[in-house]
């Protein structure tokens, strides 16, 4: 039992962390239907500049808003790149993604930054609810509570956008340029709008882990994009994809699930350099599952 | 030529121009629409109809000539900066609508027409109830579905939703592009009949191109031949009422032997 808590508690943790990452990659990979590598850089970008802010005494919660900044104008240059230098859309994410890589190492100065030492949005928080009465203790379950808050905001934040004139424009923008350039849309911008908003919540994913797990180091992206992918899709393979509220949910469940998948592997004794083959396997089964399922119930 | 709604003069385009392949798509093409014309477009294919009004709404920029929209001069202009003034629909339903996306969502866009798009909720009661009205005036019964994803209407159903998109906003022209092609003779018709109320009811001056001779002859006020890139029959009013398909077809045998006998052979 004290086993099962502390998995379901660890999932619950790391996969909130991760949960803004599965919005951003939900509206590259299911809104513009490409996959966008921008992420692989975005990621730990968001890391990198929340970290160096923070070991240099810049308050937490600017410094966070800095690293979403920043993710933002990584999604802003591969915008530029696909729709002025008409570069197809994931060429322009490798390129964008292996500058970042310089662009990460020159922000932090080195591989890896400590973050042990520094202050972080979650102590900052705890500090001034216990200032109100609270009492609360720095541990996993605050870190749960503050981010699911966190999460929760950003979510109403996407989803009412996603309702707006300009959100239905950047919806239809992915799924037919054509008629919405018809109807009076540049989507050169509304394709800037939906990267940058992509890679602002990419980079807010690695600038809380940073925080949470006190460190930013430069190979913490790799693979990132496959795990946004395979959440989205695991969640999809749940949910539907019937409506925004539902792909909302779907992404940040697919997260949670994903993690959950990992932490079992884990357990059941596989080792921590078997974790890209059990993410490669898990966004497999999560692409080939429905597919398997119309073929032998015929939906 | 200043009454004009749309004009167009001597415009020109070559696919693939300085290669042995190039093909005059366009040449030298001469139309005028005044204010409230609903001419049909008729021609082989290659005559250029398509080629016509992709260059009207901007997906091909002609290398000669100039398209003037009432008054304006939008040759060269995006896409989308002139899309507020143009409602066009294309032959495949999936083009002029989004599958993905409500029925209430695809109308919000086209209410929206080359305005500003800004952080204002896009599907308010107010729009809705505007959309069950104009829906309802269509007589699909779409009105009680309009939270419905458009994937999932009909061809038919999708296209009578892509002319309401088109005209929702009151545009200054309606390109029409084989918008029945791909429909069955029994919902052709029906679209057809809303095409011509719509067309009526906003004064829209409207270009449809087709295959279907007696569908050219039965509707508009006047109706073009296009061949080789070029206008070579332009007939209205009376004159027009008077065609048959048969004179048609013979005006048009006419029309090809002559411009074989000079133009191809000129440019050859």
């Amino acid at each position: 039992m004290i086993q099962l808590q502390s998995i379901l508690t660890s999932m619950a943790e790391q996969g909130l962390l991760f949960a803004f990452l599965g919005l951003g990659v939900l509206i590259t990979f299911r809104f513009f239907r490409f996959p966008d590598l921008t992420a692989e850089g975005s990621y730990p970008l968001g890391g990198a500049v929340a970290a160096s802010l923070l070991v240099v005494g810049v308050d937490p919660f600017a410094a966070t808003a800095a690293a979403v900044a920043a993710g933002a104008g990584a999604g802003v240059a591969t915008a530029l790149i696909h729709t002025k230098l008409k570069i197809n859309n994931i060429i322009a994410g490798i390129i964008v993604m292996t500058a970042l890589y310089t662009v990460n190492l020159r922000v932090m100065g080195r591989a890896n930054v400590s973050l042990l030492t520094a202050p972080s949005i979650y102590e900052d928080i705890v500090r001034w609810l216990n200032a109100l009465g609270f009492g609360l203790r720095d541990g996993a379950m605050t870190t749960i509570a503050i981010t699911a808050v966190l999460l929760v905001l950003v979510s109403i934040a996407l989803a009412a956008f996603l309702r707006t004139d300009l959100g239905l424009a950047v919806r239809a923008t992915g799924e037919n340029e054509t008629m919405i350039r018809s109807l009076g849309v540049d989507t050169d911008r509304t394709k800037m709008i939906g990267l940058a908003i992509s890679n602002g919540a990419i980079a807010l994913s690695g600038a809380l882990v940073a925080q949470n797990h006190g460190f930013a180091d430069i190979g913490m992206g790799i693979g990132i994009l496959v795990t946004g992918a395979a959440a989205v899709l695991i969640g999809e393979a749940i949910f539907g994809d019937r409506s925004i509220a539902r792909w909302i949910v779907a992404a940040i469940v697919g997260v949670l699930i994903y993690r959950l998948l990992v932490a079992l592997a884990l357990r059941v004794g596989m080792q921590p350099v078997d974790l890209k083959f059990v993410t490669a396997a898990l966004l497999l089964a999560a692409l080939a599952v429905p597919r398997l399922r119309v073929r032998l119930v015929g939906r | 030529m200043s009454a004009a709604m749309l004009a167009l003069e001597g415009v020109t385009k070559t696919f693939m121009a300085g290669t042995p392949n190039a093909v005059a798509a366009l040449d030298r093409l001469d139309l005028a629409l005044a204010a409230g014309d609903f001419v049909t477009v008729i021609g082989s294919n290659g005559a250029g109809k398509s080629t016509m009004l992709r260059a009207i709404v901007g997906l091909v920029e002609p290398e000669q000539g100039s398209i003037r929209l009432d008054g304006a001069d939008i040759t060269h202009e995006k896409v989308h900066r002139r899309a507020g003034a143009i409602g066009r629909i294309a032959q495949d339903p999936h083009e002029s609508t989004c599958a993905v996306m409500s029925i209430e969502e695809n109308l919000a866009m086209a209410a929206k027409r080359g305005q500003r798009r800004g952080l204002a909720r896009a599907v308010t009661p107010a729009l809705r109830e505007r959309l069950r009205t104009e829906l309802a005036a269509i007589g699909l019964g779409l009105e009680a579905r309009l939270d419905a994803r458009v994937g999932t209407l009909s061809g038919g159903q999708r296209q009578a939703l892509a002319l309401l998109m088109a005209t929702l906003a009151r545009p200054k022209l309606l390109l029409l592009d084989e918008h029945l092609a791909s429909l069955d003779p029994k919902t052709a018709e029906a679209v057809m009949q809303l095409t011509d109320r719509l067309v009526r009811e906003g004064a829209l001056t409207t270009l449809m191109v087709t295959h279907n001779m007696h569908e050219a002859i039965r509707w508009g006020n006047r109706l073009v031949m296009m061949h080789a890139g070029r206008v070579v029959l332009d007939v209205a009013g009376a004159d027009k009422a008077g065609l048959t398909v048969p004179g048609l077809v013979e005006r048009f045998h006419e029309v090809s032997r002559e411009t074989l006998s000079d133009d191809r052979v000129l440019l050859a």
